[in-house]
């Protein structure tokens, strides 16, 4: 059976659309798919009419793209749709425990941004927000504009380390930082840096957050918490069909290829770096698949100045210890399992934790305790099996009547 | 100090064999390169059945329950023992009268087993596909996350954990392989489909399955259900089959079984029979295509040429004890090869007469 | 303004537009928890984009579905495990 498709691309975030886009302008036949209900990813969800965003998000949809949303590439199979395959599969949140993270009202970041632009409306209702990273000011400032009152930012890295960073965004004016910034003066005091939250209280849902800034601990009083440390990439799918993954990201190469033939990455799962390292990755893995290898030649010092931007934010935000340590003995690491923190520690490594604990075994299967025992202990699941994603069994038969 | 007893292989029978010859008071070393319980023995279902193919396999089976009884009582909740039962489901006349052969057998033996009719079995497993014939409930038999239990059987019997790969295993003597040489009084191998790569001439080979697990649907099944076909499916001793056997995990998980294929020695999902297993599975179960899967896997599990597990002294290596050759029933008969194990190094009447899985009938000098 | 639309949760009626997420038009109906952990602790959207599996619910019979990435539709059914407070 020939491949219908030229080129598959798993993920319609910047990198995925980049992707795609700049494979279809070279004339090839491109297949998109994306287990979201609309394209644009975490960060422009569908997002139409506004600059950059609605620039790439308009030019897929004039394209010959095709498009297949609510769609999740689960096993190896999604191999046989194109000859060549690029991978998208962007990133998911850090969530570090603290007792009270699993109540109701206690979001993500990243999870209360994507909820407020599925429609989840704020208006009036009390925000704190904790972790670190530019998200919680992008979040903010999103929540501001919805009519939320943001109590505060808490964020943990400290201020040296911040200014450090801000220092060097002169180079980098990007719509992140843009939006950053305007964060940032609009939030005036209500933003704290070497601030953290050390726990939730609430029965059937958060009642008060316990916070900790300089020493001094007190309790607000709030509705909604969001909290969040920064990015960690998706490689659960490229790892399944067999990519090397190094220190939790998707090795490539120049050309943005994995270890296995014909399979690319760009974006997030190569290693955090925003939505500018993730376009410029996007467009170089779809010009060397389509074979303008010279042309993707021209953006490599591109892609080089935006990694050092996303290292630098890596150190700028990296997690300190106190929040690392934050769980008591029965906070749970495991949600979907419901597994302390006195169960799982003390255990060498992944495959150990879950054969004795069930760690992971549950429906994100793996992918939230994962990346908590990666942070903390320093691994983490290594060999993912299939589906990629849970999926009914009816989808793990082929395409044919029952 | 040199050991008394060097075993090779933590999954469940090794573990048991561990728990077993540590009670005789015998200083016990084992050997694994991976996780404890991480081969085979996290690739069986861990049901623990009571079979009836022959009175050699029913003896193994029935004598290894009644010890599991008086293990599960002493295991952490992690073991997640229940003791749902097996339903076998018949689906013909031809099949219910095979039912009818167990229930007598299982009356002649002292196993408590009741039959079903059409409508019984309605009722039992409500969303069993329509037009069954019928059933037989053996409410004894129950289930167990195996990889917990052998965590507990090295745990409790204090026997020394070596994590390291063995690249040979002779005699009374394992070469690591680093080249370390370890002695020992004796060896057992208990390396599931792996022993005849430590010691060649041990007649197993791997047989892989696959399995599925869902996310959790309390209710949807209450009993292990094995299709009454299993039987001379399972015992064709080359090719491939499918058959029909879901278990419902304590937690309320679904698990989904069973295939076999002969002499592959690779771990990926064959896609061809995962298919034909799950369709297989959803011709009783036609509810079944909604539930979410969240994993599916496989595990090489170590078959003999007669269908027999090794249990006791290896002629052809002196010192050296077998345990594997369990196939698909080596979670159920984990106990008693354990304490057969025992008997023979004690040199005490062993808990059943096993001739009939002695390795020497392998043996041809 | 978009067009509103009514899904059914637990067969009562809960106003939700087409652009919104079933997780979205719950949170706004005021209903906090989705689902409960294996010790019956209370849970409810976590990640937002479908990673976590907090928010599972089943839609129109169908279980285990993320609510968070699926859109409302007229008519929908959605089934909670325990009933809306």
């Amino acid at each position: 059976m020939s491949a219908p498709f030229d080129i598959t691309v798993v993920g319609a975030g910047p990198a995925g659309i980049a992707a795609a886009v700049t494979a279809v302008e070279s004339g090839a036949r491109v297949l998109l798919i994306d287990d979201n209900p609309r394209p644009g990813g975490q960060i422009w969800r569908g997002d139409w009419n506004s600059g950059r965003e609605g620039d790439w998000l308009n030019r897929l949809a004039a394209s010959h793209v095709q498009l297949e949303t609510s769609t999740a590439a689960i096993d190896e199979r999604i191999l046989d749709k194109g000859r060549k395959l690029i991978l998208a599969t962007g990133a998911r949140e850090l969530f570090l425990p603290f007792p009270g993270w699993t109540l109701p009202g206690v979001t993500g970041v990243g999870g209360l941004q994507a909820l407020i632009k599925g429609g989840f409306d704020v208006a009036n209702k009390r925000i704190v927000l904790a972790g670190s990273g530019p998200l919680l000011l992008a979040c903010a400032s999103l929540a501001r504009e919805k009519g939320a009152s943001v109590m505060l930012v808490a964020e943990q890295s400290d201020s040296a380390h911040l200014r450090g960073f801000t220092a060097s965004l002169w180079r980098h004016p990007g719509k992140l930082i843009e939006g950053a910034r305007l964060g940032l003066s609009l939030l005036g005091s209500a933003y704290k840096t070497n601030c953290w939250v050390e726990s939730a209280q609430g029965r059937e849902h958060v009642e008060s957050v316990q916070l900790r800034h300089a020493g001094r601990t007190w309790q607000e009083r709030s509705v909604l918490l969001a909290t969040g440390f920064g990015l960690v990439p998706n490689t659960e799918l490229a790892a399944l069909l067999g990519c090397h993954v190094e220190d939790g990201a998707v090795h490539v190469g120049d050309w943005q290829q994995t270890s296995r033939p014909s399979i690319y990455a760009a974006g997030e799962l190569t290693g955090i770096g925003g939505v500018d390292k993730s376009i410029v990755e996007g467009r170089i893995a779809a010009l060397a698949a389509t074979g303008r290898e010279a042309e993707a030649r021209t953006l490599f010092s591109d892609r080089t100045t935006w990694r050092e931007f996303a290292a630098g934010l890596l150190r700028t935000f990296a997690p300190r210890p106190e929040v690392l340590s934050l769980a008591a003995a029965n906070t749970p690491i495991c949600r979907c399992e419901d597994i302390p923190l006195s169960e799982v520690a003390a255990h060498g490594n992944w495959r150990d934790l879950k054969l004795a604990t069930r760690c992971g075994m549950g429906f994100c299967q793996g992918r939230i305790c994962g990346s908590i025992t990666r942070a903390l202990y320093g691994y983490g699941p290594n060999s993912p099996r299939p589906p990629a994603v849970p999926a009914p069994i009816q989808a793990l038969l082929e395409e044919r009547e029952l | 100090m040199k050991p008394d007893v060097l075993i090779v292989g933590a999954g469940i029978v090794g573990s048991a064999c561990a728990w077993e010859l540590s009670q005789l008071g015998l200083r016990v070393l084992v050997i694994e390169d991976e996780a404890v319980g991480g081969g085979a023995t996290a690739a069986g279902m861990g049901h623990l059945v009571v079979l009836d193919g022959s009175e050699a396999e029913f003896e193994l089976s029935a004598a290894s329950l009644r010890l599991w009884d008086q293990f599960v009582a002493r295991m952490p909740e992690g073991v997640e023992y229940s003791r749902c039962g097996t339903l076998w489901v018949a689906a013909d006349q031809e099949e219910m009268a095979e039912a009818q052969r167990k229930h007598n057998f299982c009356a002649a033996h002292g196993v408590r087993s009741e039959m079903l009719d059409p409508v019984q079995l309605a009722e039992t497993e409500p969303n069993l596909c329509p037009g069954l014939a019928g059933g037989l409930v053996l409410p004894d038999d129950g289930i167990l996350f195996a990889p917990v239990a052998a965590q507990w059987m090295i745990r409790d019997s204090k026997a020394e954990l070596l994590r390291a790969t063995v690249a040979r295993l002779e005699g009374r003597r394992a070469i690591l392989a680093d080249g370390t040489v370890i002695e020992a009084g004796i060896t057992v191998n208990a390396a599931g489909a792996r022993a005849p790569h430590i010691t060649p001439g041990i007649p197993v080979t791997p047989r892989k399955g696959q399995l599925v697990i869902t996310d959790r649907y309390p209710g949807f099944i209450r009993h292990e259900i094995v299709e009454l076909g299993y039987l001379k499916l399972a015992h064709a001793a080359s090719g491939e089959s499918v058959a029909f056997n879901v278990q419902p995990r304590k937690n309320g998980q679904v698990l989904v079984g069973s295939s076999r294929q002969h002499g592959v020695k690779t771990h990926e999902i064959d896609r061809h029979m995962l298919e034909r297993m799950l369709r297989r599975a959803i011709e009783y179960l036609p509810a079944l295509p909604q539930l979410a899967a969240i994993r599916c896997w496989t595990g090489l599990r170590p078959a003999t040429p007669d269908g027999r597990a090794l249990v006791g002294p290896w002629p052809a290596q002196p010192g050296m004890y077998l345990a594997t050759g369990h196939e698909g029933l080596g979670i159920t008969a984990a106990t008693a090869t354990g304490r057969l194990i025992a008997d023979y190094v004690a040199n005490r009447p062993p808990i059943f007469d096993a001739t009939a899985f002695l390795p020497e009938r392998c043996f041809h000098a | 303004m978009p067009s509103t639309i009514t899904i059914f949760v637990n067969s009562k009626p809960v106003p939700a537009t087409p652009e919104t997420t079933v997780a979205a038009a719950l949170l706004n109906a005021g209903i906090t928890t989705f689902r409960h952990s294996p010790r019956h602790e209370p849970r409810s959207p976590l990640c937002g984009m479908g990673i976590c599996m907090e928010c599972r619910v089943t839609i129109d019979g169908v279980p285990g579905l993320r609510s968070c990435q699926t859109l409302c539709r007229e008519g929908m059914q959605v089934q909670l495990e325990v009933e809306p407070a």
